[in-house]
Order: structure tokens, then sequence, then C-alpha cells
């Protein structure tokens, strides 16, 4: 009665290339790594680049030991660390609630929103001296500049997040009786959080630049301070280093948050509706 | 008018104007209706005939032009815990357990959650998802989910159970399960139900009443009793009298749709 041919079954299972697996694909990525060092340190022998034109990667890992091992590293990555904690911690609070209030109350958002999108232009390089010179040479100007710069994106993503809330879901708390507020904290923020968290992802790392400009522009410690020392020195292979250190923070905090985010958003991407 | 407050819902000379960029759009005009206490009544129609507008006035999500709403006998100005709406997609809160989903109205009208934990256990069971309290929406099926959506829009006892064609998104045998469980809750209750629907066969498997719309603008056009007794199982959907009871409202929704 049905001539229908199944072709739903699944083919015969395909063979999977060797660099599919987790494990495969990042032994594909240290190979790459290692050949592109190898290529790197070959270059700088076979032309005799001077170290302070372009240090070879052995040097390069000579200073990081040497920078690590003495603890130098340590102590001043750990000011930057704090002032990108605090800053970030303190910048987010501010967009995270700035953007509740902007998206609750009209009145907050025609008053305040010409003025962070102003605040928003002006690069924050051009801030750091008049941060320096209002709070001095101490964590306080870098946490400042460092709030300043990770605020924005987690207040646009606030705010679209909070305005893209599905209506259906704000039908149904409506149609219980629920209150603005009730809307807002059962239905409206927790369908936000995954915007939330995508501004939360850039503020990590604008919050590492917003330091770094920080310290390049007036301290007494910091990576930043040492980059700058290191130059002036024309320590490259140490320049090197700390760069080094740096996008392993970068990766490592960005990892923190991802980790966080899947935790806390475990439903994010599942079908439902 | 002398009223018996016998009537769960009533609707009086209902109208309701959309203004949109293109002009007023009329989406119902002088829609009378009672609803016994008790009663299930279909509303079916033509897509266009502002069924689901009418779900969102008695949901008090939406202010009628003109016309009056009474649910128990109260009018409706706003939301109201006499009724309970379930829509056409689930809409349960993904990160939230089935239990803590069925139990939102508890939380949002701020009903103490342990006495209500009886009944939420109890529902659940009745539609079948006992043991699947601690799941997440995304691990059970759309019929699943949707048989969590009424549960919650029975928890808090409203005296008004209104559905807006809720097996819409379900494959046909999925809603046929589900339209012999709403049933079941539905003699177990004692709720009133609107429900509305597309199907025929589910307006006539389900009701006592059911009530034909016209298209835009949606009027009543025909209302049709359905004393067949209970409980009705789907064999009884090929007796003469529901047959014929299924001709007649196919032809005067044919005449609703043509007007």
């Amino acid at each position: 009665m049905s001539t229908m041919i199944d072709d739903s079954a699944p083919p015969e299972a395909a063979l999977r290339p060797l660099a599919s697996s987790r494990f495969g694909r990042i032994g594909e990525a240290l190979g790459y790594l290692a050949g592109l060092l190898l290529f790197w340190e070959a270059v700088v022998y076979l032309l005799d680049v001077p170290p302070y034109v372009f240090p070879a990667p052995r040097a390069v890992a000579t200073s990081l030991w040497q920078g690590l091992s003495s603890g130098t590293f340590f102590y001043h990555l750990g000011v930057t660390l704090f002032e990108v904690l605090i800053g970030f911690v303190a910048g987010s609070l501010i967009g995270l609630l700035l953007g509740i209030g902007m998206v609750t109350v009209p009145f907050l958002n025609r008053v305040l929103y010409p003025y962070v999108i102003a605040i928003q232009t002006v690069p924050k390089v051009a801030i750091a001296p008049l941060m320096i010179v209002w709070f001095g040479f101490g964590v306080q100007s870098k946490i400042i500049l460092v709030a300043m710069a990770c605020m924005f994106p987690v207040l646009v993503n606030t705010i679209a997040g909070l305005r893209s809330t599905d209506s259906d879901r704000l039908s149904l708390v409506r149609a219980m009786c629920g209150s603005r507020l009730q809307v807002l904290r059962y239905v409206q923020l927790p369908s936000a959080l995954p915007y939330i968290f995508a501004g939360l992802n850039t503020g990590v790392v604008l919050a590492i630049i917003g330091a770094i400009v920080g310290e390049f522009v007036g301290a007494r410690v910091g990576i930043g301070v040492l980059i700058l020392q290191a130059n002036f020195a024309l320590d490259l292979a140490t320049v090197f280093a700390l760069l080094v250190v740096l996008s392993a923070t970068g990766v490592l905090l960005n990892g923190a948050m991802h980790l966080v985010e899947r935790r806390v958003c475990f439903w994010s991407g599942r079908s439902s509706k | 008018m002398v009223e018996t407050s016998k009537e769960s819902l009533s609707i009086q000379d209902l109208g309701l104007i959309y203004q949109t960029s293109a002009g007023p759009i009329e989406a119902l005009r002088g829609v009378s209706l009672d609803v016994r206490d008790g009663e299930f009544i279909s509303i079916i129609g033509p897509s266009g005939c502002g069924k689901s507008s009418l779900l969102k006035l008695v949901l008090g999500l939406q202010d009628a032009t003109r016309g009056e709403i009474r649910i128990a006998g109260v009018p409706v100005k706003g939301p109201s815990r006499n009724a309970g709406g379930v829509f056409q997609s689930p809409v349960l809160l993904p990160w939230r357990t089935i239990l803590e989903n069925v139990l939102l109205p508890v939380d949002v009208m701020k009903i103490d959650r342990k006495t209500a934990m009886d009944r939420a256990n109890e529902l659940l069971k009745l539609v079948g998802l006992g043991g699947f309290e601690t799941r997440y929406p995304f691990e059970l099926s759309g019929g699943m989910q949707q048989r969590a959506a009424i549960v919650r829009a029975l928890v808090h006892d409203p005296r008004l159970l209104i559905m807006d064609e809720p097996f819409a998104a379900l494959d046909a045998l999925t809603r046929e399960q589900l339209s012999a469980e709403v049933q079941r809750l539905w003699l177990e209750s004692g709720k009133t139900i609107v429900f509305i629907t597309h199907s025929i066969n589910e307006a006539v498997f389900l009701s006592d009443r059911i009530i034909v719309m016209s298209a835009r603008p949606g009027r009543i056009v025909a209302e049709y009793k359905n004393p067949f007794p209970r409980p009705r199982t789907f064999a009884d959907m090929g007796s003469p009298e529901l047959a014929s009871l299924m001709i007649d409202i196919r032809e005067s929704l044919d005449r609703a749709s043509a007007t």
C-alpha cells in the first residue's frame, strides 16, 4: 500500500578524520605552535636579527622563566589582576543596574542614554590621564578605568536582553497578576542572562585593556609598568614574555567566564518554547 | 436584568477594535456569551476570527473597546486569580524544573508553597507527569510540556480555565491523547473550561456546547449543544449523533468563512 522508501536510515558510520577527537585537535594545535616557534627561531638565527629588534623564542622563554621564578611577574600580575577584578565587578554591576533601570523606567532611559553614548565614544586612553590626576598613581584610577571599560558592553547587552524577552513569557506572568517587578524577576532577567553573559565576556577582555592603559599612563606597579620599563631598556625578550603572561591571563579569565556561563545558563540554546 | 451568579463566565456585547498603522481593524463585534459553572464549551472559527483576542480579553491582558466580561460575577479589569490560561505553546521557563514551572503561579500570587505542593504533585500525576517533577522542560516532549502547562494553569485552583488552541503544535496522536486527558481532568475537577480550537473533532469530543464564530470582525454565528453522555471515547465519534453534529458544524463554519 505504500511505496515509500526509508531514506532516513543513517549510512555506515563515516570514517572520521583523526583530528576530529578532542585529544587529536589539541595535539594538532600544539603541533602547529611548535612548527611556528621553530620557524621563528630559525628565521632569527639565519637572518641574524638582533635581539633588540626581534628576540628569538628561546630568549623569550628564558625571560619568562626568570620573571616567573623570581616572583617579579607574580607580584605585578597580582596588582594588575586586582585592578581588573575589582573594576570588572564594579563596572558590570553598574552596567547591569543601569540597564535594568533604563528598561524599566523610560524617563531614566531618555535622560541617561545620550550621556552613556557620549562617554562611550570617548576613547578610554584619552580619559586615562584625567583619572590619574584625579585619583592618583595608585590602584583607584585603574579600577575606575577598568570599570568604565566594562560597563558599556554589559549595559548594552542587558538592555537588549531585557527588551527581547519573548512576549508570551511576559503575558504568562502578567496573566498571573504579576507586578512589573515580578515580571522582571521571574521572566525578564533570567531570559536576558545569555545576553548579559555575552556582555560580561566582552567586558572581561576590555577590563584587561583598561588596566594596562591605566598603568601605561601612570602607575608604579603592574604588568603595564613592567612592559614600559622593559621597552625603554630595549629588553624585547621580556616584553614578549609579559605579553605571553597577559594573553594567558586573558584566556584564563575568559575561560572562567564561559564556565560560569555554562553553569548559570545551562538551559540556553536548548529547544523549549 | 436579574442574574444569578451561576455563570462562571459572562460576556456582554464585547467589541474590540485594534488601531494599526493601516487604520483600525475590528477584531470582535457584539460577542455575548454565558458559560455555566462547570460547563465545557468550545469556540471554533476560521483564522482571524478574533479567538485569540478573546483569550487575551478574558485573561485581562487587554482592554475591550466596548462591552463587559465577568468571571464568577466579578468584572474583568485586569488579570484575575479566578482564571487560568493555556496558550498555543507551553511557554515553560527553561531554567525552572517541571515542578517549579507548575508552581510559578503560586510564587507570583504569593500562595503558600506547602499547600500548593500537594495539589501540584496530584495534578502532575493525573496527567501522567509523575516522576518528571525534577526534569527540565527541554528534556520533555512537546505533548508532555503542554501537559505541564495545563497543570500550571490549574495549580492555583481557578474557577475558569481558558485554552487557546493548546494542541496546535502537537501531532495527531498526541492531540487525541491530550484531548482524552483534558476530558478526564475536567470530569474530575469540575472546572469551567473554554476551549478555543480549529478542530471540529476536538470541539465535538470535548464540549457540552460549541460556539461557531465568523471571520473578521469576529461574531458568534451559531451555537450547538452536545448532550452526548460522558465519559466519551474516540469510538463514540463514529456514532450517528456526533457524526451529524460534526457535519452541521462543518456547514456553519463554511458559511462563516464565506462571509
